[in-house]
């Protein structure tokens, strides 16, 4: 069953621990809402939502190896992408670095809060701190990104 | 002290911190090649890398290291670069610089040894005062920055970079030689000692814990020889290269981890490292050598003309005085500035222009600054656009952004002159 019901709320990352109501109904929650993630090698993540426009952002680990987000230059209303194409940069005190885009598709909208507030892409990679929405211009590209799974197989052999 | 060459000095060092091209992927890779060299064993191109005696205190300490200048140093330790350049305005911090090169010149021509390479009035130094001068080639070119120290004890105490240390060695070699044949009384001893700074405004505070001498009385750019916290022989020197009060503490090897634990028992004490010197420095307008000098830019150029002593303006004995001196007061075509600007930061290698659209130069150094909250740097521009105000534009990802010359340096320093 999907949500499990409440009394079954152990912790799914195998730890057996008995997971907090909080951290049950936000865990429980953000997986009913959102499909799953899919990531570039370059770091960026998209999450397609059944209206069938894709949310962008960088994950955790990029987000850890950049450091402090001091800047976001993210890209107009309206443009059009196609995959790989450079879309924007992140910025820390020491370096600059550019997005690159999942998939084809046109920019829909960008995420304005990040103009006063950088510092969510650290604080909140997966939610808060998302970059831009685009639509699918391609579906089967879809099929070019990793799962999570293999995007953290990957992490693990550049760690190695 | 100058801290040439930090991040994004030339030859390659510092890979993933320079504002290069190449994505989360690039700045991802940098950062796990720091974990990997903590955890295995060092490979072949590690090896290669020359170790400061804190490079075992740096991995413990959670140091990320990196190539620098051919050395292993840290570039931030478990703190990220922006809270640890705060801590450095509002506390202090270490700064580990024994990468770079110690020299002291002895003999009783020393001083006029010394003024044959720099651009400093050594002579009208008082007891243990120091200068920051250049080393200026024939052409008038920067061959490197350096601090020299006139002491009491009989020898010139000099520090100059990293980066610089083959060629800086060699070039005073061959002046000794030379002087030596001619029969004058000069010889160097290149040091083997560890060289650690420790700025912020709380510096002599801490330090004055651990030493019998008055640090009140030890001014901006002046040293003396002291035991520090118990290890004995230590000089010194009231300076730095953040902007802030503090002292660099040239120790011998052996006691420098002693030392350094001893600094950071203090709560006010944290570790620094390549990374926010960076940003610290350009704050202070203080150059890097290999981005905002090198040996295609004159003194007069890079607006380091006070460096350039009185008397050396007379008798016009340094190398390069012909094409210098003249350019004190006809002007160059090109002008060391600096810039601020809000947006996009400005990164080394933006293109400068004119409000017309014009290129009139290129940026050195830039990054966000962590203090002001805007976008800061220093470059070359057409001397006609060098007055501090002048609307110009910088070139950022093909967009025109505007920016205006500003002085220098951005953040005010802190010196403590008693």
């Amino acid at each position: 069953r999907f949500p499990p019901p409440f009394h079954e709320r152990v912790c799914t990352c195998s730890c057996g621990r008995v997971a907090s109501w909080e951290g049950y109904f936000s865990r429980w929650v953000f997986l009913m809402s959102f499909p799953a993630l899919k990531f570039t090698d370059k770091h960026e993540w998209i999450r397609v939502e059944d209206d069938g426009i894709g949310t962008v952002g960088i994950s955790e680990f990029a987000q850890d190896a950049l450091g402090d987000v001091v800047y976001c230059g993210l890209p107009e209303v309206g443009t059009q992408l196609a995959q790989n194409d450079e879309f924007g940069a992140l910025e820390s005190v020491k370096a600059a670095s550019e997005l690159y885009s999942p998939l084809t598709g046109e920019v829909v909208e960008v995420n304005t809060l990040l103009a006063d507030n950088p510092g969510l892409v650290n604080k909140s990679c997966y939610k808060d701190g998302w970059l831009m929405k685009m639509t699918i211009g391609n579906p089967a590209e879809l099929d070019t990104l990793m799962d999570e799974a293999v995007y953290e197989r990957y992490i693990r052999s550049i760690e190695d | 002290m100058m801290w040439a060459r930090l991040i994004v000095g030339a030859g390659g060092s510092g890979v993933g911190l320079r504002a290069s091209r190449g994505g989360l992927q690039r700045v991802a890779g940098a950062a796990c090649a720091g974990r990997r060299q903590q955890q295995r064993r060092a490979s072949s191109t590690e090896a290669a890398l020359r170790k400061t005696p804190l490079f075992d205190f740096h991995k413990e300490h959670g140091g990320k290291m990196v190539e620098f200048a051919g050395w292993s140093m840290p570039v931030q330790y478990r703190d990220s670069h922006l809270a640890s350049h705060v801590h450095t305005r509002e506390h202090c911090s270490i700064f580990d610089v024994s990468h770079m090169l110690q020299t002291k010149v002895h003999g009783k021509d020393r001083v006029k040894f010394m003024e044959s390479l720099v651009v400093a009035d050594v002579e009208e130094l008082k007891d243990n005062q120091g200068t920051l001068s250049l080393f200026t080639n024939e052409k008038g070119g920067i061959i490197d920055d350096l601090i020299v120290t006139k002491t009491d004890q009989g020898y010139l105490y000099v520090v100059s970079n990293a980066g610089c240390a083959d060629k800086d060695s060699a070039h005073m070699k061959a002046r000794l030689a030379e002087l030596k044949a001619a029969g004058l009384d000069v010889e160097l001893e290149f040091l083997d000692e560890a060289l650690i700074a420790l700025q912020g405004p709380s510096a002599s505070q801490v330090l004055q814990k651990g030493l019998k001498d008055d640090l009140s009385k030890l001014t901006f750019m002046t040293s003396t020889l002291a035991s520090v916290f118990g290890v004995p022989d230590c000089r010194v020197t009231r300076c730095g290269y953040t902007g802030e009060d503090g002292v660099e503490i040239s120790v011998p090897r052996s006691r420098i981890v002693e030392l350094t634990e001893k600094l950071l028992t203090n709560s006010e004490v944290k570790l620094a490292g390549l990374g926010a010197r960076d940003s610290l420095r350009l704050e202070a307008g203080l150059c890097l050598y290999g981005n905002d000098i090198d040996e295609s830019t004159t003194p007069v150029e890079a607006s380091l003309v006070w460096t350039i002593g009185k008397r050396r303006r007379q008798t016009k004995d340094f190398p390069g005085a012909d094409i210098v001196i003249p350019q004190i007061k006809a002007k160059t075509a090109r002008k060391r500035v600096g810039l601020v600007s809000t947006g996009p930061p400005v990164r080394q290698h933006t293109a400068i222009l004119s409000p017309d659209g014009q290129v009139i130069g290129e940026v050195t150094s830039g990054c966000p600054s962590p203090c002001l909250k805007k976008n800061i740097a220093m470059g070359y521009v057409d001397a006609t656009f060098a007055k501090n105000g002048t609307a110009i534009q910088v070139e950022i990802r093909k967009k025109t952004q505007p920016a205006t010359v500003s002085k220098m340096p951005f953040v005010p320093t802190n010196y403590f002159f008693g």
